[in-house]
């Protein structure tokens, strides 16, 4: 009995305080990723916040842009970059509007994407919907991949 | 027109736990305006990605509960290369101080904007009392 109360319990409970340890471990690690990591933090500091995506012969560069028209949107590619321009108007309530809350803002934008390979600047195709622009790009026969065959 | 100033880039606002929540998944507060005027209370919040059918606006006990699910916009194919911003639920709660007329509730979403007007009831606008001096 006393063997097993000095022996057993503690080895026990060892273990349940090591995994309790690797538990925090994992979670500073999903902390210092998220801080460090250059795929999580947040651009180049400059509005929109953009998601790049790559598939096997284009590029898809997403944003969002809650309550921008298409027409005050402006977007120009060149061989390498994407440049997203426009301004996002609030328009004036009637007079009489009190305000509770004010957390949306309005004002000019502008941006530039660059991207990591030659793309094709005639075929660029956008569209904004909900809010969401999603612009897809096509690259350019250069630096889409090519199947080599092994002979 | 007055000189329009630049947009600061602002992260989306995770929230840590409204309640919990039965699926899986990253929970975002929506930025809102709320203004008043003598006959209803609007309110615009920004939930870009959020289809109409995925919104859902409840109202009971005074508390308006927004709730609205985005999809992952990205296809099969797509590797990320650049992740800026994360998708998930928009979430945010009120608590109504004024009676709201249930019926009359109008709701518009509008480039990735929900526009929502509550009427107030005819008993909760505000009148004009004289005073009589004796």
């Amino acid at each position: 009995m006393i063997y097993r109360r000095i022996f057993g319990v503690p080895g026990w409970e060892a273990r349940n305080q090591f995994s309790e340890l690797d538990n925090m471990r994992r979670q500073v690690d999903r902390l210092y990723q998220g801080l460090f990591s250059p795929s999580t933090r947040p651009g180049a500091g400059v509005f929109p916040l953009i998601n790049l995506t790559e598939s096997k012969d284009r590029y898809t560069v997403r944003a969002e842009l809650p309550g921008v028209n298409s027409t005050e949107l402006d977007i120009q590619a060149t061989a390498n970059a994407l440049s997203l321009s426009g301004e996002r108007k609030i328009p004036e309530e009637d007079g009489g509007a009190k305000y509770h809350r004010r957390e949306r803002e309005s004002g000019r934008f502008s941006r530039v994407v660059s991207l990591p390979g030659e793309i094709n600047p005639d075929k660029v195709e956008a569209s904004l919907v909900n809010g969401i622009l999603t612009v897809v790009v096509s690259k350019a026969e250069a630096s889409k991949p090519r199947q080599i065959s092994v002979r | 027109m007055t000189d329009s100033k630049e947009i600061k880039v602002k992260e989306k606002q995770e929230v840590t736990t409204p309640a919990e929540q039965t699926i899986p998944g990253l929970v975002f507060t929506p930025e809102v305006d709320i203004f008043e005027t003598e006959k209803a209370i609007t309110l615009l919040a920004d939930i870009p990605g959020v289809k109409p059918e995925k919104l859902n606006i409840d109202l009971r006990d005074n508390i308006l509960t927004i709730t609205g699910d985005v999809e992952r916009p990205e296809g099969g194919d797509e590797e990320v290369l650049v992740m800026e911003y994360e998708t998930g639920r928009y979430y945010r709660q009120f608590t109504l101080s004024e009676v709201i007329d249930q019926s009359k509730i109008d709701a518009k979403l509008n480039l990735g904007v929900l526009r929502l007007r509550l009427p107030k009831v005819a008993k909760a606008t505000p009148r004009k009392i004289a005073i009589t001096a004796g």
